[in-house]
């Protein structure tokens, strides 16, 4: 047996529902588990069973109603919306289902666009995201807007725009489920190198079982209830 | 800085949307203006009124005369430096629609009370010896081709009769705002003329026009006019200048008023117009804004980016329309010129212009942009799709 690697993720007892009218809609519900660092976790499990309201969560751009998610050793329940924020920019890449690129900006200025919150000079952004869309292959479309690209390379303008601040965890929601196959195993060949080479921990959500057999470790979620232990990737 | 660009390209993202609502706001920044302008225009004879002159006339009515007995007297009135007096002739010009004002007045002393007609120093003197002479503004000389010694007949209305007269000078206005459309003659020559035909309407004049020494004598002046002729066959009403002027517009009030209503109406049409422009591009932008809050922005700056947006386009139709009123406000002089003969834009109007564009983008964006902060990030990004 390998030594178990420190978590970076630590969830604990997570509650969360809904509120439609003066009814609560529950969706997650006791949820405990650990990430560990440089892990590469698929999450998958029916439609609607909470696996998007659980990546939102750990991600900090929603709130449990109890229990706690310490990331990088930060309790983020803990943080006012202003430190979650701030949290993010620094600690969190995302990745959509839908690439989410701003329309009225050209692929290097997205990737650009989270630098604005650091402290970096105007060259140093520029030559960050110039290496960030080297890494997806994408220097030679710098100037073109999304939509002037597919969709394989626009989901690879926001991986680049994802890793350009170097973050301590990446979240997918899907990142191929809007792409036709082969754009699919190119970006998640993408992911599986941003995972071994450069050590990134991933949380990727899935529906797509070839997708989740890219990832080393499977975690199944049903009606808001998690299987207790992560299954090891049988690939 | 980027999201100065992002709001920028965001204005004009929507070519066909940002161009109508930029059309619209141009429209009514024109619409505005000129309101602004045909109400400055109404004014425009008090604004040049001089507080430092009195206008004497028959207390009943100006439609009734006082004897010309009454210039002696008044000018031995304490703080009177100069009486001038005049008949408002009312003649016409070949036709009923050149209507233009001109009066008989005693022309040394009347051209002397109103310095903001400038008259050359030979002019004015052929002017003055010439019984049957006229000057005329510049706009109305050059309106009708008249040029110096060209001889001009009037159709008396008040005074019946067909009334020749020869050009002697043209005055121009010490500025932009003075009346140049204005036709003097002799009231010698009316006054003879009445004498010979219609004896009983000779030695009248319609008003005495009066300049005191100092601005502050104006009211006590105007008080010992009225108070010399308390009792006598015609008692007079003196007022100043500005008053007397003000007279006239006070019957039209009710219409300025309801002009002056109808330009902020106009404003505020466009602003719900630009709202709910501004409610449509932030709805469709609702997921990128989500993106960028989970990027780690904040709500403040994505207010910011939304009130810019609204203020690029409110203000390039607002500078569009200030450039329009110009040439506008001149089509429209021109036509109206019977009416208003003085049609500028006005310093003011231009700034009410601006002043206007920006509480259009203010108020326009407010909603929208409450709403893109309270929208929470999941509940953004879930409308992505
Ligand atoms: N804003 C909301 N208000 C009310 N209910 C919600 C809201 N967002 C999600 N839900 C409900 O919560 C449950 C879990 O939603 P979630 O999006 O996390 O599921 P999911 O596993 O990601 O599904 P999918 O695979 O379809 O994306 C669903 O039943 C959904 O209808
Ligand atoms: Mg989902």
């Amino acid at each position: 047996m390998a030594e178990p690697k420190p978590s970076i993720v630590e969830i604990r007892n997570i509650f969360k529902s809904y509120h439609r009218e003066s009814l609560a809609v529950p969706v997650l519900h006791d949820i405990t588990f650990d990430i560990a660092e440089g892990e590469f976790l698929a999450l998958m499990g029916p439609s609607g069973s909470g696996k998007t309201t659980l990546l939102n969560l750990l991600a900090g751009i929603d709130h449990a109603d109890s229990g706690t998610i310490r990331v990088g050793g930060v309790d983020i329940t803990a943080l006012s919306e202003t430190e979650l924020a701030h949290w993010r920019a620094n600690n969190v890449g995302f990745i959509f289902q839908f690439y989410n690129l701003i329309p009225v900006l050209k692929a290097v200025e997205n990737v650009e666009l989270p630098l604005h919150l650091t402290a970096l000079s105007r060259r140093e952004r520029r030559e960050h995201a110039e290496t960030a869309l080297r890494m997806v292959s994408l220097e030679h479309r710098m100037d073109h807007y999304p939509k002037e690209m597919s969709g394989g390379e626009q989901q690879r303008v926001a991986i680049a725009r994802a890793i350009v601040t170097d973050p301590t965890i990446l979240v997918a929601d899907e990142p191929t489920g809007d792409l036709d196959r082969v754009s699919a195993e190119e970006i998640l060949a993408m992911m599986e190198r941003l995972n071994a080479e450069m050590g990134k921990t991933i949380v990727m959500v899935t529906h797509d079982p070839r997708a989740a057999q890219r990832a080393k470790v499977l975690r199944l979620l049903d009606k808001g209830y998690m299987n207790d232990a992560p299954a090891q990737n049988p690939l | 800085m980027l999201q100065l660009k992002i709001l920028f390209r965001n204005a004009f993202h929507n070519k066909l949307r940002s161009g109508l609502t930029i059309l619209g706001i141009t429209v009514a920044v024109l619409a505005f203006g000129l309101l602004r302008t045909v109400i400055g225009a109404w004014y425009s004879g008090v604004e040049a009124a001089s507080a430092s002159r009195l206008v004497t006339r028959n207390a009943i009515s100006i439609i009734f005369p006082l004897p010309i007995a009454y210039n002696e007297k008044i000018r031995q009135i304490e703080g009177v430096k100069l009486v001038s007096y005049g008949n408002w002739f009312g003649g016409i010009y070949i036709d009923e629609k050149n209507f233009f004002p001109n009066f008989c007045v005693e022309p040394r002393t009347y051209m002397t009370i109103y310095p903001e007609f400038v008259l050359s120093p030979p002019e004015q003197k052929a002017f003055f010896a010439d019984r049957k002479g006229f000057v005329a503004g510049r706009k109305l000389a050059a309106r009708f081709g008249w040029k110096i010694g060209d001889q001009v007949t009037l159709k008396g209305t008040i005074f019946p009769g067909n009334w020749d007269f020869v050009m002697r000078g043209i005055y121009r206005g010490r500025d932009k705002t003075i009346d140049e459309t204005q036709f003097f003659f002799h009231w010698d020559y009316l006054n003879e003329t009445m004498k010979r035909f219609s004896p009983g309407r000779a030695d009248q004049v319609g008003f005495y026009m009066i300049a005191v020494k100092r601005p502050d004598l104006a009211p006590d002046v105007a008080l010992s006019v009225d108070k010399a002729f308390k009792n006598s066959l015609a008692e007079t009403l003196t007022e100043t200048e500005k008053a007397f002027n003000q007279g006239f517009i006070a019957m039209s009030g009710a219409i300025v008023t309801a002009i002056q209503m109808v330009s902020f109406v106009v404003i505020l049409i466009i602003m719900a117009v630009v709202a709910n422009t501004m409610a449509m591009t932030t709805r469709e932008r609702i997921g990128d804004y989500a993106i960028m809050k989970t990027l780690g922005f904040g709500g403040g700056s994505i207010a910011a980016m939304i009130f810019g947006e609204s203020l690029v386009i409110a203000l390039t139709g607002c500078l569009a329309g200030m450039i329009l009123t110009f040439p506008a406000a001149k089509a429209f002089g021109h036509t109206l010129s019977t009416y208003f003969p003085i049609f500028l834009v006005s310093a003011q109007t231009l700034w009410l212009d601006l002043i206007a564009a920006f509480l259009i983008a203010f108020f326009a964006a407010i909603i929208p942009a409450r709403h893109a902060i309270r929208v929470g990030i999941a509940e953004g990004l879930r409308r992505i799709g």
